[in-house]
């Protein structure tokens, strides 16, 4: 298992990965690269296997079969060390799950200086720069109770960013949020685009998917159906269950 | 998981695996490591387990006392005689431990929940509560035992029992029903307001809100610190010995004088540990049982 980057070689990689709950296969055979600096987007009904996709790749659901490569190492080995890939990767829930009885501050020098034994002066200089940057400057020292939604959440995108990951996966970051909200959560990702950061995002923002992301996945019954370009599968896609999923977004407003 | 459309979901031309799924060389080899794994650590587990026994066995065997502590304190017969006097001093503990627990639980949630009554108009019960717990918890239960048991007929009340089982009973309740309260009450305040605020939006009164929302959510994060209440409400039941009421301490104390040997203590003990490992298991079983109904899956 060796721990050198290969040059040019992709962030994430998947091979084959298998997953079932029980009786129920959710992933089937699923391949997947992400190239560095690139974002993904994962689209798909509900219970397509997307958030699972997502949870493979972080290791909180270990995988039947297949294997996942992180920055050319293989992270779904017994050997690996977990908490060495989660170390790398970022996560954004759809809850936030923010830890309610700390500081937005602290929330964010948690892991800083816990796992990656940052000094406290500088991780909450780092992050009281990073809230800066996403215009939460002045809520760093209240509690995630007491802030909006929108506000929450781009507390957690701090809160995984102020890690430095190579990779930052974002389940369903907006599903959760009021219309007005969604924009300034999805700004921020845009943000993130701008600084290189490698994405893979599940979402139903297919506006939002069409106009940030690299290439585009969507996921139906467990299979990554189609992929390619935004504008190949929004604009030209193969299958007749893309443009079903397609038409059905499109009715719904959604795009 | 499932499908949101139901037409969606037709196998047939589903590219990848068409056929049945036949696991992979890795997946195979992946396992065979975790097998592995799992048998070396159990391994480690037994070898450790049996080194940590003898050393325990060494340590005690070679104390310069043993066959002496031995013979007084571990003899057969003296367990023989002893087990069944004792044994029927413990069932006079069990149901004094179960009537007491039942009103304690009732009586300690009745204060408990007049502590949070909010108004004005429940200011003189909201401190007649506090006061109680404040006192009853401060006061040594030994302390409250004595002065109920010896000071109650003392008075001679007409009407009033002088019986110690009983007297014992009441102080046991009046200590134990402050820990619970306040047990209790704790559970309620963790209960997130939203929750309340969530009630209340339905229509749900101030008490419906407390029956029906609160006290469920409140009653299963108390159920671990109530049962540790439980159980030294279990073991306390010995002190009601001190009236002169004839429990399974009180049971041992007596052979013990006759026989200067002290066998009976470590029978009594016994019995009281095996009397509470059930309960625990108990508790753990329904616990563990009420979070995979509400949980599915996922590790980590």
């Amino acid at each position: 298992m060796s721990k050198t980057p290969v040059p040019g070689g992709p962030m994430l990689r998947m091979e084959s990965v298998r997953k079932t709950f029980g009786d129920s296969v959710v992933l089937r055979d699923v391949d997947l690269e992400v190239a560095p600096h690139t974002v993904t987007a994962l689209i798909g009904a509900s219970g397509s296997g997307k958030s699972t996709l997502l949870r493979c790749a972080n290791l909180l659901e270990e995988i039947d079969d297949g294997a996942i490569w992180l920055d050319g190492e293989e992270i779904t080995d017994p050997r690996a060390d977990q908490d060495a890939v989660r170390r790398r990767i970022g996560v954004v829930f759809q809850a936030y799950n923010l830890f309610p009885h700390m500081t937005v501050l602290e929330n964010i020098t948690l892991a800083p200086r816990r796992v990656h034994g940052v000094s406290r002066a500088e991780a909450e200089e780092h992050a009281r720069e990073l809230l800066e940057r996403l215009g939460l400057g002045a809520k760093a020292d209240e509690y995630p109770d007491r802030l909006s939604g929108g506000q929450q959440q781009r507390a957690a995108i701090v809160r995984a960013l102020a890690v430095r990951p190579k990779l930052l996966l974002l389940d369903e970051i907006t599903a959760a949020l009021d219309p007005e909200l969604v924009g300034e959560v999805l700004n921020v990702v845009r943000d993130v685009k701008e600084d290189g950061m490698t994405m893979v995002l599940a979402t139903h923002e297919m506006g939002f998917a069409r106009e940030v992301a690299d290439q585009v996945c969507f996921l139906d019954g467990g299979v990554i159906l189609e992929r390619g370009t935004a504008e190949q599968v929004f604009g030209d896609p193969q299958q007749e269950r893309t443009r079903r999923f397609l038409k059905r977004i499109v009715a719904a407003g959604r795009l | 998981m499932k499908e949101e459309s139901g037409e969606d979901t037709a196998e047939g031309d589903m590219p990848g695996e068409g056929g049945a799924y036949v696991p992979s060389l890795r997946r195979i080899e992946r396992e065979r490591h975790r097998r592995a794994r799992a048998r070396r650590s159990a391994a480690v587990a037994a070898l450790s387990t049996l080194v940590t026994a003898v050393v325990l066995y060494l340590v005690v065997v070679d104390a310069p006392g043993w066959p002496r502590t031995k013979e007084t304190f571990f003899d057969a017969s003296f367990a023989r005689e002893a087990f069944p006097k004792v044994l029927e001093g413990l069932w006079l503990n069990l149901r004094l431990f179960v009537v007491c627990g039942v009103v304690v639980l009732v009586l300690g949630t009745l204060i408990a929940v007049a502590r949070t009554l909010r108004g004005p108009m429940y200011w003189p019960v909201r401190a007649l509560a506090t006061a109680y717990t404040d006192f009853f918890r401060g006061l040594p239960l030994i302390i409250c035992l004595s002065i109920v048991v010896f000071g109650v007929p003392a008075l001679q009340l007409q009407g009033v029992t002088n019986d110690p089982v009983l007297l014992g009973g009441t102080g046991l309740v009046l200590t134990y029903s402050a820990y619970v309260a306040e047990v209790v009450r704790a559970g309620i305040e963790s209960v997130h307001p939203s929750q309340r605020a969530a009630a209340r939006s339905l229509g749900l009164t101030t008490r419906q809100t407390l029956r029906h929302v609160v006290l469920p959510q409140a009653v299963r994060r108390q159920v671990p610190p109530l049962l540790n209440d439980m159980v030294s409400l279990q073991k306390d039941t010995s002190l009601v010995s001190i009236g002169g009421a004839v429990e399974a301490m009180r049971s041992a104390d007596i052979i013990v004088g006759r026989s200067l040997n002290y066998t009976a203590y470590i029978v009594a003990a016994l019995l009281f540990v095996a009397l509470t490992i059930p309960m625990t298991r108990f508790t753990d079983w329904v616990t563990a049982r009420t979070d995979r109904r509400r949980s599915q899956g996922g590790t980590a």
